[in-house]
């Protein structure tokens, strides 16, 4: 029987948040996180509240802290975290709880929309799509393919001390997805908008976010490029 | 853009070279002094050392190098951790407070180690 413990908190009629534990058996099966979270809502214990879609690492949803460590539920299997028979499951740390593992992702996605994420080009559109080469297209490659789920923000201690006004991995790595694009032309308004002491300078480069995003994303590299272009810009 | 009045340099480009230059400046007094140090050296010699004007103006810059990189360092724990975030109100009295502890030391430090250093 594995044992599993799942934090719950509900901040209308709790006092303070509790950890609960589960016996659940997994037949053997070396299932994932969320497989357990829906193994227990099913049979023990259906107030347990979680988010969760896709099931399968795309809709970025099921973003937990799974043994003290940030990931998505649906694709970390237990033979890649249980350690001891034991499943310690907690909400992404530094966000406001809403219920159970549920967060309030306002804070993330505010930051996510300071870095006006979408493409800006005042050229006059052309009859055609605004064509790109293969070489441009791939300075994309390991920027766009981020889901927004929160797991390297949320393990990010200057997020956590700053979450308004440090733009924190995600945020950032969105924002160098648009500076790279060839055909964005509002480089540099994008660039003073970030040229203050926490937007992008509260980065100390601990790499917390780079170790657990599950989609083996490098935001800490997109920041060092973010910080080489202010930096050429000033100089 | 978020609006900072009491960081260094007010922009995060200026305060980050800042930090760096400055790191690279004290290390290489520090390294300097250290090496003369284990060197062996006497009484006259270290007061000669220090009577040369180029090491009057290293030392200097060494000096002015601490307090920058000592303002901006303090500046960006204050507020990680002194804040209204943190703190409620209160965070804000307490961070301006040893924001002004922190510069008023730094000053008379700075200001100490120049009359050190042309004084003798
Ligand atoms: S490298 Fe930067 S963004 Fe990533 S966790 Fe560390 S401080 Fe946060
Ligand atoms: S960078 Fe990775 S961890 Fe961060 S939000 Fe995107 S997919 Fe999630
Ligand atoms: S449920 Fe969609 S990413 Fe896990």
């Amino acid at each position: 029987m594995l044992q599993v413990s799942i934090y719950r908190y509900n901040p209308e009629t709790d006092a303070e948040p509790r950890m609960q534990d589960f016996q659940v058996d997994t037949g053997g099966k070396d299932v994932m996180v969320l497989d357990v979270l829906e193994q227990i809502k099913a049979q023990q214990d259906s107030t347990v509240t979680y988010r969760r879609s896709c099931r399968e690492g795309v809709c970025g949803s099921d973003g937990l802290n799974i043994n003290g460590k940030n990931g998505l539920g649906c694709i970390t299997p237990l033979s890649e975290t249980v350690r001891d028979n034991k499943l310690v499951i907690r909400p992404l740390p530094g966000l406001p709880v809403v219920r159970d593992l549920v967060v309030d992702m306002s804070l993330f996605y505010a930051q996510y929309e300071k870095v006006q994420p979408y493409l800006q080009n005042n050229t006059p559109a052309p009859a055609i799509e605004r064509l790109q080469s293969p070489e441009d297209r791939e300075k994309l490659d390991g920027l766009y393919e981020c889901i927004l789920c929160a797991c390297c923000s949320s393990s990010c201690p200057s997020f956590w001390w700053n979450p308004d006004r440090f733009i924190g991995p995600a945020g950032l790595l969105q924002s160098y997805r648009f500076l790279a694009d060839s055909r964005d032309t509002a480089t540099e308004e994008r660039l003073s908008r970030l040229d203050d002491p926490f937007s992008v300078f509260r980065c100390h480069g601990i790499q917390n976010c780079v170790n657990v995003c599950p989609k083996g994303l490098n935001p800490t590299r997109a920041i060092g490029h973010i910080r080489n272009m202010l930096l050429s810009r000033a100089a | 853009m978020v609006k900072v009045v009491t960081s260094f340099g007010r922009s995060g480009v200026s305060d980050w070279l800042v930090q760096r230059v400055s790191a690279v400046i004290l290390l290489a007094y520090f390294l300097f002094v250290a090496w003369v140090l284990l060197a062996g050296v006497s009484y006259t010699e270290w007061k000669g050392l220090f009577e040369a004007t180029w090491m009057r103006v290293f030392s200097l810059m060494a000096l002015l190098s601490l307090g920058a990189h000592a303002w901006i360092g303090m500046w960006s724990v204050l507020t990680d951790y002194l804040t209204e975030r943190m703190l409620g109100s209160k965070g804000n009295v307490l961070r301006i407070l040893a924001q002004l502890l922190t510069t008023l030391a730094l000053f008379v430090y700075v200001v100490w180690g120049v009359q050190i250093l042309w004084g003798y």
